[in-house]
């Protein structure tokens, strides 16, 4: 009996956490005046393809559903790569000035990127790459927290494993491309989720960076959206749902790597 | 010259887009540009933040994000993650993926979503729950709303955090409450949340950074407004630096922001790090 109620309650919980999903699927299925009518719609309509024209008519958004997905694709890649090199790097050597590289990882996390806003915003200005794709990617590519998980990562793996590697005459990055990262292919996951999670989402500095149309990230995109004196709010809905689908794919696929993605080692030692 | 092959490009990286940049800010935050030119401020930027309404109101508003909200998603969270983890719980895999979810949606989707949700005229939430509440244009309901939007947003994530958490639990020791007479209260109490408390610090602390950070939100569903009721620190430094061009000022908050983060992070780790004895 309380088990019952406990798991009614529970339901009920998840009804909540999914309606809105649920909602904006119903509301880019109708046509814009309708989302508003009394009772509003609880059920998909069928102006689906209608919406989506308008949609591409007014932002072309089948251009910035590319170019999120390219410039996220791109920054994730080049950002796991220099995180998984550089926390190998702080595992597994000795170094003059590993101290204080490690003293900035941790630095990093600790303070809010916003402090950059301003100086980075100057330094993109003068050396003119304000309004490129360049400008979105290269600034954040050093990701403290995937250095920290990497390296985390690295620490636990055997040394004996790299001498054998070494007396088989391997160089270090030969050692470190064949040897080592195939063995950190779940942190390597969950780094790689979450970096393109991050990107994928990113808002302030792109909606900084980014002032043509044809440049536009999703969340950008919406934005501009939103500020149009005529707004289309089914278009709208559309445009959130497309927004989401990628992560919700990404998250029903890999669930597992998600999680502990976001969890970061956190729960680790 | 290895070990740097592998570490220069990150620290190539951080020295030029994080540690000099920070230091530009730092400076910055002592200058003014109010008239036109570039001009030594001081303390006294300091002094003006500290006296400025839009400022203190943004300060308040994240505090009251943090006094009213953080701990009552943190007690859900706690709550949600106890029960999805009970065996007998049927759909378990289902719920969980149902409640996670919120937290895998883009910020900017989502605040669209509520702001069309929780529209005046026609919205869906007003119809049906067969009000007429002023939603995005009351101050206490933008208020609510911002509060409803970001609780529905992370509650279910740090649910699963603490899930994980929960996990780590070893099984005899449920057994031991168990048979030394506790009810599923008292094990939760005392066998369970002291363990926790790491986990918990954890989410309390990622909570602050993302009150204080709470940008997102505020931009898409109400602008800050109305007046300053939903105004964030980092919403004011955005409006402030690049609506208003006083990149000084904007400097200014930022490290107002990284103060507060760091003092609170601190007290937090004090309170919930300290080992039970």
């Amino acid at each position: 009996m309380k088990r019952a109620l406990v798991w009614l309650a529970a339901a009920a919980g998840a009804v909540v956490s999914v309606i809105p999903f649920y909602w904006m699927i119903v509301a880019a299925t109708h046509d814009g005046g309708e989302l508003f009518a009394s009772p509003p719609p609880f059920l998909p309509g069928g102006e689906l393809m209608a919406n989506l024209a308008d949609l591409e008519e007014t932002i072309h958004f089948s251009r910035v559903m590319v170019t999120s997905v390219w410039t996220a694709v791109v920054y994730t890649v080049l950002s796991a790569l220099v995180s998984a090199m550089c926390g190998y790097g702080l595992a597994k050597y000795r170094f003059r000035g590993r101290g204080a590289l490690l003293g900035v990882v941790l630095a990093t996390m600790m303070i809010p990127f916003q402090v950059l806003l301003v100086p980075l915003f100057q330094m993109m200005a003068s050396i003119g790459w304000v309004d490129t794709y360049q400008a979105i990617i290269v600034p954040f590519l050093a990701n403290s927290f995937g250095i920290f998980l990497m390296r985390q990562a690295f620490m636990d793996f055997p040394d004996e494993l790299l001498e054998s590697g070494r007396l088989d005459g391997a160089g270090d990055l030969r050692i470190f491309y064949r040897i080592v990262l195939p063995c950190v292919r779940p942190q390597l996951g969950a780094l790689v989720i979450f970096t393109f999670m991050g990107q994928w989402n990113a808002f302030i500095w792109p909606l900084l960076m980014l002032n043509s149309e044809e440049r536009f990230t999703v969340p950008v995109a919406l934005n501009h959206l939103i500020g149009l004196s005529h707004v289309d709010y089914a278009g709208l809905m559309l445009g959130a749902f497309l927004a989401t689908l990628p992560l919700t794919l990404i998250f029903l696929l890999f669930q597992r790597q998600f999680v502990s993605g976001l969890l970061g080692g956190a729960l680790k030692g | 010259m290895i070990p740097w092959f592998f570490a220069g490009p990150a620290a190539a990286l951080f020295l030029i887009f994080f540690a000099y940049p920070l230091a530009a800010s730092f400076v910055q935050s002592l200058q003014t540009t109010d008239g036109g030119t570039v001009e030594w401020a001081g303390a006294g930027q300091y002094a003006r933040l500290l006296a400025d309404p839009s400022f203190l109101q943004s300060l308040v508003n994240v505090a009251l994000i943090l006094i009213v909200q953080v701990p009552v998603m943190i007690g859900l969270a706690l709550v949600l993650a106890y029960v999805l983890n009970q065996s007998w719980l049927r759909f378990r895999a289902t719920l969980r993926a149902a409640y996670f979810l919120p937290a895998v949606t883009t910020l900017v989707a989502y605040a669209v979503v509520f702001r069309v949700l929780l529209k005046t005229e026609g919205g869906a939430v007003n119809q049906v729950l067969g009000v007429q509440v002023d939603w995005l244009n009351d101050p206490f309901w933008a208020r609510v709303a911002l509060i409803a939007s970001i609780t529905w947003r992370w509650a279910g994530y740090n649910a699963v955090i603490l899930l994980a958490g929960l996990q780590a639990v070893g099984r005899e020791q449920y057994e031991a409450a168990a048979i030394d007479g506790a009810g599923s209260l008292t094990t939760f109490r005392r066998v369970i949340l002291p363990q926790l408390r790491p986990v918990v610090l954890f989410c309390s602390i990622t909570s602050t950074i993302g009150t204080l950070q709470l940008f997102d939100e505020p931009m898409v569903l109400t602008g800050g407004g109305p007046g300053d009721a939903t105004l964030t620190p980092i919403l004011y430094l955005y409006q402030v630096g690049f609506r208003q061009f006083d990149f000084g000022y904007a400097a200014a908050i930022a490290w107002v922001v990284v103060a507060l983060i760091g003092g609170l992070s601190y007290l937090q780790f004090r309170y919930f790090g300290r080992e039970r004895s």
